[in-house]
């Protein structure tokens, strides 16, 4: 039955090669832990897809449920939490899965850096990669606020005192984030969750397609 | 020398033009929304009462609450804040609380082993009494300073600067 249906619409808009040229296609024999076990490193950075994949659908059902209004936003994250069903599940794969996204796009830096794989011709899949490491740094930093807790508000602190530093524009740059020159606060709260929901993600979306173009392009480097 | 527009060139310009405008009719709203923070004019904060009789300060930092209402974008409310406030001679100083290093806040003479000095908990950073930071400590500059007068004898606190005793 499922075949018929696939043959039906492949008969009409032959769809065989879009997903062949996805997904099917050769996995080198030093990159696959079938082979040698400790291939695994080369995992690393298709699991940080994985996670963010996590990230992405878990955060949309977040929002079902948070407000980023400084009156409500902790009581609504509260609920979601504890008198949602599965909330601390949902709540729990976004919050953990934040940090494991920096810890898997950093071992998956790591592995790229000491395979020598960023070099020619694939210097600029590693800068690309740099910035979707940014991005990802971004997201968890603007991610951190919106629990609108004590901890969240330090570490806020913390981080616009860090971006105020940057010599010359660094006043500007933590007025930009926050939305006014000293309060962190509904203003910054709004913002943040712009930025966390809409903007970073939108620029994560279009630096992973390049990202993942520029390697079935270039294909996977080769053995040490 | 006249320069002869084909009508390729006639169309590639009409065409980047009209394109331009249409790009800057939406980039540009979208760009001033968005930086609007930058450009909000400082509200000129008036002096805040404090409960404090002028002829009360001694020599010793003293911790003084002063309330004020704070307009925060479309949300207001009113925020409890202090200094720490002493005498100087003739003058009044009101030093703000907040450590340079990460945003603790300080208080006076709270480490045994530094009883003439601001000390904040978080790090050890360590402030003389004029507010500057004292040397091999996490602070990176002096605390901050509040404008002070005295208003009916009683201790009126302004706003925040940079401090100017050191």
């Amino acid at each position: 039955m499922l075949n018929r249906i696939y043959d039906w619409i492949d008969d009409r808009m032959d769809i065989t090669p879009i997903w062949r040229d996805v997904a099917d296609h050769e996995v080198p024999e030093h990159v696959n832990p079938a082979y040698h076990f400790s291939a695994f490193v080369y995992c690393f950075g298709g699991l940080t897809f994985f996670i963010v994949v996590i990230q992405i659908i878990s955060g949309m059902f977040l929002t079902m449920y948070y407000v980023p209004d400084i009156v409500n936003a902790w009581e609504s994250v509260y609920y979601l939490q504890n008198e949602v069903a599965a909330g601390v599940i949902v709540r729990g794969m976004h919050h953990w899965g934040a940090s494991l996204v920096v810890v898997m796009i950093f071992l998956h830096t790591l592995r790229v850096f000491f395979t020598g794989a960023y070099k020619a011709p694939r210097e600029l899949n590693w800068v690309v990669g740099v910035l979707l490491f940014l991005v990802i740094l971004g997201l968890a930093f603007t991610g951190y606020l919106l629990p609108w807790d004590m901890k969240a508000l330090f570490a806020t602190r913390v981080g616009l005192d860090i971006a105020a530093s940057v010599p010359f524009i660094g006043d500007w740059i933590q007025t930009l984030l926050a939305g006014d020159e000293e309060i962190i606060g509904a203003q910054t709260l709004a913002r943040f969750f712009a930025i966390h929901v809409f903007f970073l993600p939108a620029a994560l979306f279009v630096l992973m397609a390049v990202h993942f173009i520029m390697i079935r392009r270039q294909g996977i480097a080769g053995p040490l | 020398m006249s320069q002869k527009v084909t009508r390729r060139q006639f169309l590639n310009y009409s065409l980047m033009g009209v394109g331009s405008f249409m790009v800057a009719g939406m980039v540009l709203p979208m760009g001033r929304f968005a930086v609007d923070p930058l450009f909000q004019s400082d509200a000129e904060g008036s002096m805040i009462q404090t409960s404090i009789s002028a002829d009360d300060i001694t020599e010793e930092p003293t911790q003084v609450d002063f309330s004020f209402i704070q307009q925060d974008g479309w949300y207001e409310s009113e925020v409890t804040d202090f200094a720490w406030v002493y005498r100087d001679g003739d003058e009044i100083i009101a030093l703000s609380p907040v450590c340079k290093h990460l945003g603790c806040t300080v208080s006076w003479a709270t480490d045994d082993a530094n009883p003439e000095r601001f000390y904040c908990p978080c790090h050890n950073g360590l402030y003389e009494k004029n507010g500057n930071n004292v040397p091999g400590t996490p602070p990176t500059g002096p605390l901050d300073q509040y404008e002070v007068g005295v208003s009916d004898g009683y201790l009126t606190i302004g706003q925040i600067f940079p401090n100017e005793l050191v």
